[in-house]
């Protein structure tokens, strides 16, 4: 009896947390679609003026500035991440990963808002002194993103490489490979769904996160051309304008989100699709 | 200790005695002096001094946790691996001390196979030229052939021949532990270690890689750690019963099993412990 009542429970909290995300999906779709309806599909996707107040809902630049941020900073925390790693599942001594661990877990604890104004005070300064051009840019915030989905992308891939079995390693080792071959050899391709879930959850992390991203990118409406230049991405435009937005500009903003929903869904589904184990 | 040392002089580099004739340690290609095994404060291994001949199987028997495969495994120096594991005494292999090799080229001389086959989760190819392949062998045609040769050795060529790229996660265990012996092989091994190569088979798989043992043994220095009597019985030329540690008595595979000199000995075979 009781055991039943505790089932139906879960099913029907396990229920009502699916059907949020579909009541969201519900009422972004419903602002959305009517706006990308009345200015067409490819308009508001494939054009590039963006001016709310005449009538002009083009969001490429933005488009291209989330990805391009987001790759970037995949890229970058993703290198660095499983580096981090894998010197942590096989050549760091264990009492260094005692302590190292649970830092890198507090790292994931920092407020973004923290992460954005130590772009502003040492990165902007830095890259400009570097590279000239404004410090603003689509570099900063890959940086600053790359940097913050560390510790998603380490603590993930480093749990993949130790759950590969021993035995494998034994096996490799026991050919006469050094650790260094069997590392890169035997135990990552053996980890290597669980390494590549690792960055799809880093790049979910990128392509949503917003606040530190106004603070260091600048936030321009054009399409940025190169690393250095201001860029603008979906989730800042969204946070940017919805102060002050009403009518087709807010429905607008809801728009923004529904691609942005559909950008992540098909990034999602490549990622999935290459981690599928091959048998 | 002296006294149960005394059953081993025959083996011993230089006390040379005539009473064993067949195991002269002139043909010994691996052996153990005084070997001591430690994990932290605990001896797992006690003062072994064994020979193992050149072209014949050797068996180390004796009850679960006696040190079987921690004697095993500090002959290629997979021990090291156990933090805290330490050893003392002198290994040789052709008579020179294994610690004045590099522990990569030991390995490649001394190969080992594992209670769980444990083929890599890559297409059966390529676990074959993994032992190439990290020692430099890149050549895509010599690699065929190493690949066909050591498949050839253990009898699955034709089984496998049109499997090369499918996953060996996909054979059965038996092809997996053959597998995992081809792969040895290919790095062309002196000394072939087994740790119990047969407990994860069924009886008809165990016979079969048995007789893979003995077509092998043509060309090998083989050692076979078993809890499985019959099995050292069956495939063995040559026996070391292990108790606590301590190796107790060794011999040929027929005198260990038919006139055993330790009573120890002789209860473990006839069934009474272990
Ligand atoms: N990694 C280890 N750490 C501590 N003790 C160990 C370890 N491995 C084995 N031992 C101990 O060493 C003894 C011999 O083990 P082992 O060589 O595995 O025996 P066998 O192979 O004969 O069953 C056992 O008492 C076992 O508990
Ligand atoms: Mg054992």
């Amino acid at each position: 009896m009781r055991e039943k009542l505790i089932e139906k429970g879960l099913l029907l909290v396990a229920f009502s947390a699916v059907a949020m995300i579909f009541l969201i999906a519900y009422l972004i779709f419903r602002e959305g679609v009517p706006l990308v309806a009345k200015v067409g599909v490819w308009d508001f996707i494939a054009s590039t003026r963006w001016a709310p107040s005449k009538g002009s809902f083009g969001i490429l630049p933005m488009i291209v500035g989330s990805l391009e941020v987001t790759l970037l900073a995949v890229i970058i925390g993703a290198t660095l991440g499983l580096s981090c790693a894998m010197f942590l599942a096989e050549f760091a001594p264990r009492w260094s990963v005692r302590i190292l661990k649970p830092m890198i877990e507090l790292l994931a604890g920092i407020p973004s808002v923290v992460y954005g104004f130590i772009g502003v005070v040492v990165l902007i300064p830095f890259i400009r002194r570097t590279f000239g051009g404004p410090g603003f840019s689509v570099l900063a915030a890959a940086i600053i993103l790359g940097i913050m989905i560390l510790p998603t992308v380490i603590a993930i891939s480093l749990d993949a490489l130790n759950a590969v079995p021993p035995l494998y390693k034994e096996g490799s080792l026991a050919l006469g490979a050094t650790r260094w071959q069997t590392l890169h050899r035997v135990v990552l391709p053996a980890a290597r769904s669980g390494i590549i879930a690792a960055f799809i959850l880093g790049m979910g992390r990128a392509i949503g996160e917003t606040m530190a991203v106004i603070m260091v990118a600048g936030n321009a409406l054009t399409m940025p051309t190169s690393l250095l230049q201001p860029v603008r991405t979906l989730t800042s435009n969204i946070a940017l304008e919805m102060g002050y937005a009403s009518g087709d500009h807010q429905a607008a903003l809801f728009a923004t989100g529904m691609v942005l929903f559909v950008i992540i869904a098909i990034l999602n589904t490549i990622a999935l699709v290459i981690a599928r184990p091959r048998t | 200790m002296d006294s149960k040392l005394s059953t081993l002089d025959p083996l011993n580099p230089r006390p040379l005695e005539p009473s064993l004739p067949k195991l002269e340690t002139r043909n010994s290609k691996l052996e153990t002096q005084n070997l001591n095994v430690f994990y932290g404060n605990f001896q797992a291994v006690k003062s072994v001094s064994i020979a193992f001949p050149c072209k014949a199987i050797t068996a180390i028997i004796g009850p679960s946790g006696c040190g079987k495969s921690t004697l095993l495994r500090s002959l290629n120096r997979m021990n090291e691996l156990v933090d805290g594991a330490r050893i003392k005494g002198t290994i040789l292999l052709d008579g020179s001390d294994i610690y004045r090799l590099s522990v990569l080229e030991l390995r490649k001389r001394v190969g080992m196979v594992f209670q769980r086959p444990n083929a890599f989760p890559l297409p059966v190819f390529d676990n074959i030229a993994y032992g190439p392949r990290i020692h430099g062998t890149n050549n895509g045609s010599e690699l065929q052939a190493i690949v066909e040769r050591c498949l050839r050795s253990v009898h699955m060529w034709d089984e496998v021949k049109d499997k090369l790229n499918d996953s060996a996660l996909r054979l059965t265990d038996e092809q997996r532990q053959r597998l995992c012996i081809a792969r040895m092989l290919a790095v062309e091994p002196e000394v072939l270690l087994m740790d119990e190569p047969c407990s994860a088979l069924d009886p008809i798989a165990t016979l079969r890689i048995e007789d893979l043992m003995r077509s092998l043994k043509e060309k090998y220095c083989i050692v076979i750690v078993t809890h499985n009597m019959q099995q050292a019985a069956r495939v063995s030329d040559y026996t070391g019963f292990m108790l606590l540690g301590v190796l107790k008595e060794f011999g040929t595979t027929k005198q260990i099993f038919t006139t055993p000199r330790e009573t120890d000995t002789e209860n473990y075979i006839s069934g009474r412990f272990g």
